[in-house]
């Protein structure tokens, strides 16, 4: 995919400019970009949360996956939780990692989900915006507009880098829902431009370097949980940025080191099953087991 | 690209690759038929013959020649459905060389009044797919616009009468490209167009001297 280069520090220096926050930004350019109003291009994003929120639902009845190897974590998670008067993970990061769980499971049992920005990864957004619903009480026009924020900072990776697991590895699907989940945290609850760069760079540094090897080639193990971890990667890096820690590195330039990353990742490692967990010697049984034969 | 490619598509899982982008194949290929599938042999290469099966590739492929969409909750249901319908599907595991996009997938495909296709292409990522070819011949589209492919002689303003007839009736060529086996024989022309091409600009086309056939395929969603 032969892309024109997007600059996520171009757009934050023109919504500081503009003196605008950068959720308005998005939403203006956006609209431009697909010859809409704002408010249609709201409406799409409200549909698209629907069948988020519908997804988290088929997720946390606990369906078994295609391939038998997950399913039913997320409504575990959330038993635990529920019984519990105090937890690690708190409300809000308990109630996100349960949602992204559920979601990916969804994904596995073939539920309908939103490819965001993939299927494999299609956990992480749902999760932190229907948590930031349930806990924020934030109304789903401005999770719309939370969505076109996560979309313009997929956008912009995909430009610079990708955004599948084939090209770039887990840091390219997982790292960049992490992403582009941390800037539209830190957009929804009034950061600065500045803050929500500093929340997508921060969470691709974390993520950097993450391979993709999914057990027996399917979107299963560790799929699930990693949608998880990026997660709590993603809440994180946003209330960093959100308590003013800037990243070193820029953040388009953060982008562009994914992408050199995930060009010198080995094609083992690159969603062909072929290296990583999936050659160990569980997944390689568990494999023989799903296809009744060697991949 | 735009935003809706990001935040999106709506699809039933587990993988856009190996599920949406099958569905769109099977899309793609089923408009080129022009007509409802009677039956169809499904060559399966590289990652889609090997895992295909635990990503519901072989259901998303036929629920796309079922012209089912990616979002469709039926998808994991699609064999018992094609019964009903009496599609006559079957997979065999093929080889098309290691140069061949690993996830990719050849129908033979005939339809209920008769008429048969061969279409070649990849799931190239994201639900994204490259249609490599039509009937033998070698050529190159996405199914992303609408589309409009054309059997015709390679003579001297054939792709001039084509273009020139589609601008005359305010269908707007965003691409263009020929694609030929040899100078001076059969060549084929795949136009992306701005806008949904009607029955009448088909035939309008249809109708140059130089044109052997004519295919459309609407954009895929
Ligand atoms: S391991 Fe690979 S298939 Fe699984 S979510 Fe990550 S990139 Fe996608």
């Amino acid at each position: 995919m032969a892309l024109a280069k997007l600059s996520l520090e171009e757009w934050i220096q023109a919504a500081a400019e503009q003196a605008v926050s950068f959720t308005d930004f998005c939403v203006d350019f956006q609209r431009r970009e697909l010859d809409l109003t704002a408010e249609e291009v709201l409406a799409r994003m409200e549909a698209m949360f629907a069948v988020m929120e519908e997804s988290i639902a088929v997720g946390l009845k606990g369906p078994r996956s295609k391939g038998g190897l997950v399913g039913g974590d997320g409504q575990k998670l959330q038993r635990y939780l529920a019984g519990k008067q105090q937890s690690m993970l708190g409300d809000f990061i308990g109630k996100a990692v349960v949602y992204s769980m559920a979601v990916g499971e969804a994904n596995a049992a073939m539920g309908r989900i939103v490819a965001a920005p993939t299927a494999g990864s299609s956990g992480v957004l749902p999760a932190v915006l229907f948590a930031l619903k349930e806990e924020y009480g934030v109304n789903s026009h401005d999770l719309a507009k939370a969505l076109v924020v996560a979309g313009a900072i997929g956008m912009v990776i995909a430009s610079r880098a990708s955004l599948a697991g084939a090209a770039g590895g887990c840091q390219a699907e997982c790292g960049s829902a992490g992403a582009m989940a941390a800037g539209a945290m830190v957009a929804l609850l009034g950061g600065t431009p500045a803050q929500v760069g500093n929340a997508v760079a921060i969470t691709i540094k974390n993520m950097l370097g993450l391979v993709c090897d999914p057990v027996a080639g399917l979107v299963e193990v560790p799929c699930v949980k990693r949608n998880a971890g990026a997660v709590a990667q993603a809440i994180v890096a946003a209330e960093m940025a959100l308590a003013g820690i800037e990243s070193v590195i820029p953040v388009d330039e953060v982008i562009d080191a994914m992408e050199s990353v995930g060009q010198s990742m080995h094609c083992s490692l690159k969603e062909t099953a072929q290296g990583g967990l999936a050659v160990t010697p569980t997944a390689l049984a568990l494999t023989e087991k799903i296809f009744g034969k060697k991949l | 690209m735009n935003i809706f490619d990001i935040i999106g598509p709506v699809m039933v899982g587990p993988s856009s690759s190996h599920t949406a982008g099958a569905v769109r194949l099977g899309n793609v290929a089923c408009a080129i038929l022009g007509e409802p599938v009677a039956e169809a042999v499904i060559g399966l290469h590289g990652s889609f013959a090997q895992t295909g099966r635990g990503h519901g590739t072989d259901l998303a492929l036929v629920a796309g020649l079922m012209g089912w969409t990616t979002d469709d909750l039926r998808i994991p249901q699609a064999f018992a459905y094609a019964q009903e319908m009496g599609l006559k599907y079957s997979f065999k595991t093929i080889n098309a060389g290691e140069a061949a996009h690993p996830n990719f997938v050849k129908f033979h495909l005939t339809g209920r009044k008769g008429s048969e296709s061969q279409v070649a292409g990849a799931s190239v990522g994201g639900g994204r797919v490259v249609i490599s070819e039509v009937d033998g011949f070698s050529l190159e589209f996405t199914g992303e616009f609408p589309t409009i492919l054309t059997l015709h002689e390679d003579r001297p303003g054939a792709v001039a009468e084509v273009t020139g007839i589609l601008s005359k009736r305010g269908v707007n060529i965003a691409q263009m490209r020929v694609f030929r086996r040899n100078k001076g024989g059969l060549a084929s022309m795949v136009l992306e167009t701005d806008q949904p091409v009607d029955d009448s600009d088909i035939a309008a086309v249809a109708g140059l001297p130089m044109i052997r056939a004519v295919r459309r395929i609407n954009a895929i969603s």
